[in-house]
């Protein structure tokens, strides 16, 4: 007649309810199978730096930076590529960074639950899933020939534009669903009108955002090649790109170039070069960082 | 008397109140300024889904000029890709092949390791190592391609033949693994994602019933989540299959009709790639057949988004 419980019966009901039936796994194999995991990642990022690290720091020298590229492998740089990087990719953000805020603004402050709303989104997730490779395609056979800009810089900023357009739509979208409504909801009883709520009141507060999320696109930009690849084709330049519509290539084509080459310099080449490159994206991660923290604090205050 | 000079006095004050707001919200002609606003943003907006057009428009019409010239059943159930040979052939199984095998490859290294690096970081590691291990798995994922490619040529390649002896230098296997690095930190972090979206009710009703977390991982966080993990795991796919400069430097080029991973092999994207680096002069049928090659990657990667967006709808409804 008691209410207590004896602890067999406790046992007896653990065992009944959640160990009867499916898959069991002991607490120790569980313990064992996801630090393996987590360690197969932190390894092979920490084997990956170590290897290209001891295969390229013999060539990572000024020639890499200074000189064109050349089948004289002592002669050889990146030069060109490293020029090319940089037009195509700050041009691109400049394409993608009004874009995508235009469209973040418009969705999250504009769009209601209607067609044109719901087909700007699923656009956006479709634009987000192609393979980079087909941006590539598309631009090379409509800029480049249809409206003859050529296999210029200006076409590569483009493709690069589209491809990182969800990235900064996406964050721009999150950023002002973060604005509080109370502060809309202040302007408008100032008599503001949309445009000055937005303009006023919604963009200044996702502006650290905003920024973080360019340059992590000009990052992931920065090392794309597949696009690039099909749009510049892979060329041999030994000139300082001078406009928007020359022919160039980037950073990681001419790693791809260098890679793909059989004799053991050109490889340890393209490990310096590596180098280089993921120099250039870490030091953009670690300023993204750097930006947040410092403009949302600012923001704060 | 007073009482009107009240008001006149009540009605100046209202004045030079407006005149104040004004200042911060200027009144001339913002109705029209308004609607431009909205309809310039709205503009912007639709670009994207010009753009969508413009890739659908491209890869249609270039691809219509192809099969005008290769029936399509000689496109989809050919066994011989060969673009380049005199003797030209363009039947692009070998190409689906290859993707299929290097895709397989893949996810079967980055969904058990992704996942299990999700339970990690949501249900056992503490804040403070949280704090540590995410940055890594980010770093992971903002490491170009071209890096993947050259690791899986120079480094997994090598280690594999010391105890695969009849691998070839350029193979599935290896490209394949490297692309599964590459995709374990987008299949982590969406998953650990969706794990702390379980409700905490839910755990700790399961711990009140005396689970241990194993129990409560495999009976209440995996079962919850499934649909998202599937949504997740799609995605991947999608990533996987659309992967082009690790495949295209470790892989090999080389279209061959296979499912043996230690063989060299081509796929859809490295087709595509590989032809840029040779010459497939604009108007030639190398040259549409690219488009025929990219619309049928188009179309798989669109199912395969449709199908984890619908997923992902299902999994949002219940949450």
């Amino acid at each position: 007649m008691s209410m207590s419980i004896s602890k067999e019966e406790v046992i007896g009901v653990e065992k009944s309810k959640i160990k009867g039936k499916g898959v069991v796994i002991s607490e120790y194999g569980l313990q064992f199978y996801v630090l393996i995991s987590i360690c197969i990642g932190v390894m092979v990022l920490t084997v990956l730096l170590v290897n290209i690290t001891l295969n390229g720091i013999d060539r990572l020298n000024a020639n890499l930076f200074f000189n064109y590229a050349s089948s004289n492998v002592n002669e050889a740089g990146m030069r060109a590529a490293i020029l090319g990087s940089l037009y195509t990719v700050v041009f691109a953000i400049a394409i993608a960074l009004p874009l995508g805020i235009a469209t973040g603004l418009y969705l999250n402050e504009y769009g209601g639950n209607n067609i044109v709303t719901r087909l700007i989104y699923s656009t956006l997730t479709n634009l987000a899933g192609i393979p980079s490779v087909i941006f590539g395609l598309v631009a090379l056979s409509f800029l480049s020939y249809n409206l003859g800009l050529g296999r210029s810089i200006i076409v590569g900023s483009i493709a690069l534009a589209f491809l990182v357009l969800p990235l900064i739509t996406v964050t721009t979208i999150e950023s002002a669903r973060m604005v509080p409504a109370t502060h809309r909801l202040a302007a408008y009883a100032l008599g503001a009108r949309k445009y000055q709520v937005v303009f006023k009141v919604v963009l200044p507060q996702i502006i650290p955002t905003a920024l973080t999320s360019s340059i992590l696109a000009l990052s992931r930009a920065m090392g794309e090649a597949a696009p690039i690849l099909v749009i510049s084709g892979l060329i041999f330049v030994r000139r300082d790109p001078l406009s928007l519509f020359d022919e160039f290539t980037v950073m990681p084509l001419q790693i791809y170039n260098w890679v793909s080459r059989p004799q053991q310099a050109f490889i340890e080449l393209s490990a310096a070069g590596i180098i280089v490159l993921l120099i250039i994206l870490l030091t953009l991660n670690v300023l993204a960082i750097y930006l947040r923290n410092r403009l949302q604090r600012r923001i704060v205050e | 008397m007073v009482m009107s000079k009240g008001a006149e006095k009540a009605r100046g004050k209202g004045d030079r109140e407006d005149e104040k707001n004004k200042l911060i919200f200027s009144n001339t002609n913002t109705i029209l300024l308004d609607i431009i606003v909205r309809y310039s943003l709205l503009v912007a907006a639709l670009l994207t889904t010009l753009a969508i057009i413009i890739i659908a428009y491209s890869l249609i019409s270039e691809s219509w000029s192809f099969f005008l010239h290769i029936p399509m059943d000689k496109f989809l159930f050919g066994d011989r890709w060969a673009a380049f040979f005199d003797d030209k052939s363009f039947g692009v199984l070998p190409l689906l092949a290859g993707t299929v095998l290097t895709t397989a490859v893949a996810l079967s290294l980055a969904i058990p390791i992704g996942i299990g690096s999700a339970i990690f970081l949501s249900e056992y590691a503490s804040s403070s190592l949280r704090r540590i291990v995410k940055p890594i798995l980010e770093i992971l994922a903002g490491i170009p391609t071209v890096v993947y490619g050259y690791f899986a040529l120079y480094f997994i390649t090598p280690n594999l033949q010391s105890f695969i002896p009849d691998l070839a230098t350029y193979n599935a296997l290896a490209a394949g693994l490297a692309m599964g690095v590459m995709i374990i930190p987008t299949i982590a972090s969406l998953s650990e994602d969706a794990f702390y979206a379980v409700p905490q009710s839910l755990k700790a009703a399961g711990y009140a019933l005396g689970a241990r977390k194993s129990t409560v991982v495999m009976r209440i966080i995996i079962p919850y989540t499934l649909s998202a993990i599937v949504a997740i795991v799609i995605l991947g796919i999608g990533r996987a299959v659309g992967e082009t400069m690790i495949v295209t430097i470790a892989a090999g080029l080389k279209p061959t009709l296979t499912l043996n991973p230690f063989e060299s092999v081509m796929t859809m994207t490295s087709a595509i790639a590989q032809a840029a680096t040779g010459d497939a002069p604009r108007g030639t049928i190398e040259y549409t057949s690219l488009f025929a090659v990219a619309l049928y990657l188009f179309v798989i990667v669109a199912i395969l988004n449709l199908l984890s967006s619908y997923l992902k709808k299902r999994w949002e409804i219940k949450v």
